[in-house]
């Protein structure tokens, strides 16, 4: 009986410290979000209080107002909104047609040119900066929309892969029964493999938008003018524009801040399985 | 910034071999991914373990951890920035409350990489998920046969465990080694390289060549010199693989 009644208390022990693991985990994760969210809504004076105040008291919303209406902040999300749906668009169309191809259309070239394809998901972004930089300045596309959009509509690895792996989980005797019925190889994708891809589809979807929001490098080099900005250039410019008087915009700063990750938080919110499903194909299914 | 085309030759990557700024930023880089790359897979596989257990809550605390992780770019940086500010961030305020007096972090040359590493812990969440993923998929039949043989919690962990999962640590290990050689944004917002260079990131360097020196070509050998780097670690990690990865006979080819 002591040995069972050890075994039970080693067993609760266990179990402490895995909560007491769990929370601490946890406290690590959302204190930081806490941390911005409170000191939105501090004034000046109680953002550099110490000891630190957790609560904003008085609480000040007007730091939102400000960073709404005196400063544009709500036109660089809507320019990001922009970017990123036209991104999401661009990937749907391209990447889709591009997996299935690669799927089902079978040439002696299928093989080589998607290890091609594959390889340049290698490839770090930061290899090919100059190059697309110089380009687009060819084009004279630097300062517009088309510079940070238009790649999309040629397809991104990772999602072409994603979308190819999912077309050939379909059963063949579906398009089989579509082409019976005098479907071409178009109406075979349209009618039949894009309806059945609808959650694979929606991943995509997903992934695009938030790379595309949360993308500062692309925006960085490629815009100039200053009502063409996106949400996180516009966060960085603030960010790097302080000096002197950085003390008084911390509250504004994490103002913005907290506006930015707002849509990221509610896409996640609605879409959370794509979420863990993508990352796991990313991680596992290879 | 792009004038007349001029053949240099290799002179580029001679200025590049003299040039101790990019000695520099590849000490800052190399330093970096060697804390970041294998603390952050420590961390993410605890998590994961921890999740795995059977603990009320569990679909919370997946998602508390992995919120972080969809946070990436400037907003995140900016709060890291004021989470380490000396005076008045959380982080000092944490230590003050054990006792510790807190150090400058981002101010503190010997500190600023220790510091952009524990950020980088804070969204590890994405290779928690595919850990947990991986833990799942461990069959079950192996821990009872380790069970009956006597095994205990590690030595079921060690040797059945690991082996199982090692081929999604070894993808983590190479992306994870991959992304840390092309640190920017942190750099660029929290730092601007400093203090004193050192957190000169080798991509926030290949910036600064290309954007704001205008040195578009010696960027593009630095860029070379990123490819190549990268190549070789991957290679490396692919070579040693063999040792440590487990490969189940009847597994059916990457591609």
């Amino acid at each position: 009986m002591a040995t069972l009644s050890s075994q039970s208390r080693a067993r609760r022990v266990g179990r402490i410290l895995t909560y007491a693991a769990a929370s601490s985990g946890a406290m690590f994760m959302l204190v930081p979000f806490v941390w911005m969210v409170t000191t939105s809504l501090k004034a000046p004076a109680q953002v550099f209080a110490y000891p630190i105040e957790w609560i904003p008291d008085p609480v000040k919303w007007e730091n939102y107002r400000y960073v709404t209406s005196d400063w544009p902040f709500l036109k660089y999300m809507l320019n990001s909104a922009l970017v990123a749906l036209l991104t999401v668009i661009g990937s749907l169309i391209s990447c889709s047609l591009v997996a299935y191809a690669f799927a089902r259309l079978k040439s002696r070239l299928s093989r080589p040119l998607f290890i091609v394809m594959l390889s340049t998901m290698m490839l770090p972004g930061q290899v090919t900066l100059i190059p697309i930089f110089i380009l687009f300045r060819n084009l004279g596309w630097i300062d517009s929309f088309a510079s940070l959009v238009v790649p999309s509509f040629f397809g991104t690895a990772f999602y072409i892969f994603m979308l190819r792996q999912f077309f050939l989980s379909i059963p063949r005797e579906l398009e089989d029964a579509a082409r019976m019925d005098g479907c071409g190889t178009w109406g075979v994708f349209w009618h039949v493999v894009l309806p059945l891809s609808r959650s694979a589809l929606a991943a995509v979807a997903i992934f695009a938008f938030m790379a595309a929001w949360n993308d500062f490098y692309g925006p960085l080099i490629l815009l100039s003018s200053e009502g063409k900005r996106t949400a996180a250039l516009a966060l960085a410019i603030f960010n790097s524009a302080k000096g002197t008087d950085s003390g008084n915009r911390m509250h504004w700063a994490m103002a913005a801040a907290t506006l930015t990750i707002i849509p990221t938080l509610l896409i996640f919110y609605r879409a959370q399985k794509y979420f863990v499903q993508g990352i796991v194909f990313k991680g596992v299914e290879k | 910034m792009i004038g007349d085309k001029v053949w240099v030759g290799a002179e580029n990557y001679q200025t590049m071999v003299a040039d101790p700024l990019f000695w520099q930023s590849l000490k800052v880089t190399g330093v970096y991914s060697m804390l970041a790359v294998p603390l952050g897979v420590l961390f993410a596989l605890g998590l994961a373990v921890l999740l795995n257990q059977k603990i009320r809550g569990v679909n919370l605390y997946r998602t508390i951890f992995y919120i972080p992780s969809v946070i990436s770019g400037v907003a995140a940086a900016m709060l890291w920035a004021w989470i380490f500010s000396p005076e008045f961030g959380v982080m000092n305020a944490a230590l003050d409350l054990v006792g510790i007096e807190g150090p400058k972090w981002l101010y503190d040359p010997e500190l600023v990489v220790p510091a952009l590493v524990m950020m980088s812990l804070w969204s590890v969440g994405g290779s928690m998920i595919i850990y947990l993923a991986a833990l799942q998929g461990v069959p079950s039949e192996l821990y009872e046969a380790a069970t009956v043989d006597g095994a205990g919690w590690w030595r079921r962990f060690w040797h059945v465990t690991l082996p199982q999962i090692s081929p999604v640590l070894f993808f983590t290990l190479v992306t994870g080694m991959i992304n840390s050689f092309q640190t920017f944004t942190q750099a660029y917002v929290m730092t601007n390289g400093g203090p004193k260079n050192a957190s000169l990131f080798f991509g926030l360097y290949l910036y600064n060549n290309a954007f704001r020196y205008m040195k578009m070509g010696y960027a593009s050998a630095l860029a070379w010199t990123l490819l190549l780097i990268v190549l070789a670690l991957t290679l490396l990690t692919f070579v040693t693989a063999r040792f440590w990865v487990h490969q189940e006979t009847d597994s059916g080819g990457w591609v």
